[in-house]
């Protein structure tokens, strides 16, 4: 079983951690993978992500063993950028491999949903010189809603 | 000495990324200790208390000791 769960303070390469990832699930019959950059819309030159070390990868962790437990899965990949961000990086990767595909698909979007609605992140913006903190959004929290049935 | 974290909003608030308090510490006594817009949002539900690591049910409940890290956690804004 292959489970990489990191938080990273630099600046990653998407398709090195993919491609590992898949080399390292050999006989899978499917590999769903996701990957987040910061949006470069609105004007935003920079995104600072904010994490607490007793907290947030612990937390990365049960949310690995939750989808280790709902979906059947042989690998999963989880990688999140900490610190600070400019528009067009990647900020966080996640992949599935299972031997269907629907248990591939479906764990990325489980723990994406996670990772936006519940994960130990604080995050902040710069717009126009201007620091401002995101406050959580109504849609994560009903996309978060979607798996607690 | 006990050790005060603050994430996100409430280190602006409190105009630190964290601050030593003489231990013991229990709720009344962090809420005291702290600059008041703090202690303020410290009541709303929201913001969560965590000591060590581990996420307090109940704030009031909160007894800190010598060497003890409280963090002090507002909403999560989504990775």
């Amino acid at each position: 079983m292959m489970r990489d769960i990191r938080l990273l303070d630099r600046r990653f390469v998407p398709g090195t951690l993919i491609g590992a990832f898949t080399k390292a699930n050999p006989g899978f019959g499917g590999v769903c993978s996701f990957l987040g950059e910061v949006r470069g819309d609105g004007g935003v030159e920079a995104l600072e992500l904010i994490h607490y070390a007793p907290l947030t990868l612990p937390g990365m962790h049960e949310l690995a063993d939750c989808a280790f437990d709902r979906f059947a899965l042989m690998g999963l990949l989880m990688v999140h950028r900490v610190g600070m961000m400019r528009p067009g990086e990647p900020i966080v990767c996640v992949a599935a491999a299972a031997r269907h595909r629907r248990d591939a698909i479906d764990a990325v979007d489980f723990c994406m949903d996670h990772l936006k609605g519940a994960a130990w992140f604080w995050k902040r913006e710069r717009r126009a010189g201007e620091w401002r903190w995101i406050a959580p959004r109504e849609q994560d929290h009903r996309d978060l809603a979607r798996w607690q049935a | 000495m006990v050790t005060v974290v603050f994430l996100g909003k409430l280190a602006d608030l409190a105009g630190a990324a964290s601050l030593a308090l003489t231990a013991p510490l229990d709720w009344a006594a962090l809420k005291a200790a702290l600059p008041d817009p703090v202690a303020e949002a410290l009541d709303d539900p929201g913001n969560r208390v965590a000591l060590n690591g581990t996420l307090l049910a109940d704030k009031a409940a909160l007894r800190a000791a010598e060497g003890d890290e409280i963090a002090l956690l507002p909403p999560v804004s989504g990775g």
